[in-house]
């Protein structure tokens, strides 16, 4: 039993960590209507630039603030040279240009940086927590406890005066106009927010397995997130993360010893799949009604 | 001599509707087909077993994919999953000593049937969801190869394609295995040309325009999808049957990963969406430009121009890679093909200036 309880909340946390990524994502669907598969690779190079930063000798709290800073930058950018000339597209021309970049990222990262993984020391320590007979992994204890906290921040910022103008953007673009919002903005912070996000997300990923590319193939899990959430729901990020989480902790955990290991990626697969082929918008999205 | 354009009336219908109806386009077909068959005569071995032998099987594969991107509308992420059934099926059942011929076949229908079951998702949903759907299920295939031991060979396995011979000329040698991709090449690209002829082809066309109205006129959406699913995957089955006998020789499930379908949307839209010789340029494009471009960096390197690192040199054809899909999207998203077809245009009518076709 305990091991079961283990796995359940080993998994809600590290499903946590999942919302993470996935937030960012889903701030860049519901803003500007593009699917960024890139994403996993704007956490990696989040995570490289903080690494970076804290090599040169910044202390790691300074390093994360300046690594925001820059990936704010980052985010606006991205949305500027690239995602901008695409408006009008059809979506294959926006998922492929995104994973182009997902592709550039990677070979950007460790070929100017070295490829070998690199330690990022947050001071958090490798014993786990044990609560009763229950060892819970510290790490994922604090990233859980940052997601929580960014995704109810998230949460409250739709409320102020800039997320509400967000929202009228999510809502219709023209419409955004016609009431004097600028949408083109909007959609630019958004991209800028969802590199704040993958600032989190990459630190607390790469202290976790520490910083190379494999930090890019967090994408799979968080796209499974956001599409089990309803792919332009706040509060779907907060309970898809949960459930892919634990039924990603809680299945491998009893079949990897029978079937021989990587069951993870075959749940959040059927994960995916199961929720397209039979609740596409998720449980919290917005169905959509198309017109002829 | 050089107004092309010089001489071309057209007088009957079937004239018009020829597949090239101009005679400079037929020419130019003809020389490029002339070298590609003396090609085993003047390039070297090298040359042609690593560069003109995959161009012309991942060209293949490429058609086969935007027989379903381009013509029928359905965004595919896993056709390299297809690939791999078909690669697989094809060595099981060489080895199990069925001649190859057939076992292209059986390779052939072995993806078409899997494939048409990637189809079931695009029945449900389309754009960005199918791109998810068929993404899953690319996983799903790499697992069930991976963990099957009987499929994959165990673990981490290199099931090695036994010797085969196509209709008694045997594989061995290189050139038999170039001319057997040729010729599955050129078939492929001439059923693509026809296939737009056909009502099969004008109803996917339909499909893709809107399905709704595809429905209002009386196409069956459901079962064009997945006759669409189904042809494409058994072109794409039996190409990757071919890939893994007439280039790799040997087949591991990395070959087939997640990377080599994206690789393969690449040259779809790097090529140009639903083009015969945009499947052809985009596969040389996006096979053969990261590898000339680090040879050549390589080479300055080498020689003292430039000082870059090992772990660069080895990243650069991914940058590369990159740089190549965003640039082609933003500056020309509808891909070689138009470049050519700009130029070609251009050249049509030179030294005019407007072009009339």
């Amino acid at each position: 039993m305990s091991y079961f309880v283990e796995l359940v909340i080993n998994g809600a946390l590290t499903g946590l960590m999942y919302s993470l990524v996935a937030i960012g994502f889903v701030l860049i669907y519901k803003s500007a209507g593009v699917p960024n598969l890139a994403q996993g690779a704007v956490v990696m190079t989040a995570a490289y630039v903080v690494w970076l930063l804290a090599s040169l000798g910044l202390p790691i709290i300074v390093a994360i603030v300046l690594g925001t800073v820059l990936m704010f930058g980052f985010g606006l950018l991205t949305e500027r040279l690239l995602l901008r000339r695409m408006v009008g597209q059809p979506v294959i021309m926006i998922v492929m240009l995104t994973l182009g970049l997902e592709i550039l990222l990677r070979g950007i990262g460790p070929g100017l940086l070295g490829a070998a993984p690199k330690s990022l020391d947050l001071g958090i320590g490798l014993g786990p927590v044990i609560i009763g007979d229950v060892f819970i992994n510290r790490a994922y204890l604090v990233g859980g406890v940052v997601a929580l906290a960014l995704i109810g921040a998230a949460l409250m910022f739709f409320q102020t005066r800039l997320g509400i103008k967000l929202r009228a953007v999510s809502d219709d673009h023209v419409s955004s106009w016609a009431v004097g919002i600028s949408v083109e903005r909007a959609v630019g912070i958004s991209w800028g927010i969802a590199g704040i996000s993958s600032v989190a997300a990459g630190v607390l990923w790469g202290s976790v397995q520490g910083v190379d590319w494999t930090l890019s193939t967090l994408l799979f899990p968080a796209v499974a997130v956001a599409i089990l959430g309803g792919i332009d729901s706040i509060w779907g990020v907060l309970i898809g993360g949960l459930l892919v989480g634990i039924l990603g902790s809680v299945i491998p955990g009893y079949l990897d010893a029978v079937v021989g290991g990587g069951t993870r990626d075959v749940v959040t697969s059927l994960i995916i799949l199961l929720t397209i082929m039979i609740r596409p918008y998720g449980i919290f999205g917005r169905e959509d009604i198309e017109r002829i | 001599m050089f107004y092309r354009m010089a001489g071309v009336y057209h007088t009957r219908y079937d004239r018009a509707r020829a597949l090239w109806p101009v005679p400079a386009d037929r020419w130019q077909i003809i020389v490029v087909f002339a070298l590609a068959l003396a090609a085993p005569f003047y390039l070297s071995d090298l040359y042609l077993g690593s560069y003109a032998l995959p161009w012309l099987i991942w060209s293949a594969a490429t058609l086969s994919l935007t027989l379903l991107m381009g013509l029928a509308g359905q965004l595919h992420f896993g056709f390299a999953a297809v690939m791999a059934i078909g690669a697989y099926t094809s060595i099981h059942l060489a080895r199990l000593g069925i001649p190859f011929e057939l076992a292209l076949l059986g390779a052939g229908i072995a993806a078409a049937l899997i494939g048409a079951l990637f189809g079931a998702a695009a029945l449900r949903v389309k754009g960005l969801y199918l791109v998810m759907a068929t993404l899953a299920m690319q996983y799903l295939v790499d697992w069930v190869i991976n963990n099957v031991p009987a499929i994959s060979g165990g673990a981490q396995a290199t099931l090695r394609t036994p010797p085969a011979s196509f209709l008694l000329v045997s594989l061995e040698s290189l050139e038999v295995r170039y001319y057997l991709a040729l010729v599955w090449a050129v078939l492929l690209a001439v059923f693509f040309m026809n296939i737009k002829r056909t009502s099969f082809g004008r109803a996917l066309v339909a499909i893709r325009d809107k399905d709704f109205a595809a429905a209002v006129i009386g196409i069956d959406p459901f079962r064009y999808k997945l006759l669409a699913f189904f042809t494409s995957s058994f072109v794409g089955g039996v190409s990757g049957a071919l890939l893994a006998f007439c280039y790799y020789r040997a087949v591991t499930p990395e070959q087939f990963g997640f990377n080599v379908s994206i690789q393969l949307v690449a040259m779809v839209l790097v090529g140009g969406l639903g083009s015969v010789i945009g499947g052809f340029l985009g596969a040389g494009f996006v096979l053969l430009v990261p590898i000339i471009l680090t040879n050549l960096v390589s080479g300055l390197a080498a020689s003292g121009f430039l000082t870059v690192s090992s772990n660069l040199l080895a990243h650069l054809p991914l940058m590369i890679y990159g740089a190549l899909i965003i640039g082609f999207l933003i500056f020309e998203p509808l891909g070689l093909a138009k470049i050519y077809d700009n130029i070609r245009k251009y050249f049509l009518v030179w030294p005019f200036r407007h072009s009339r076709s």
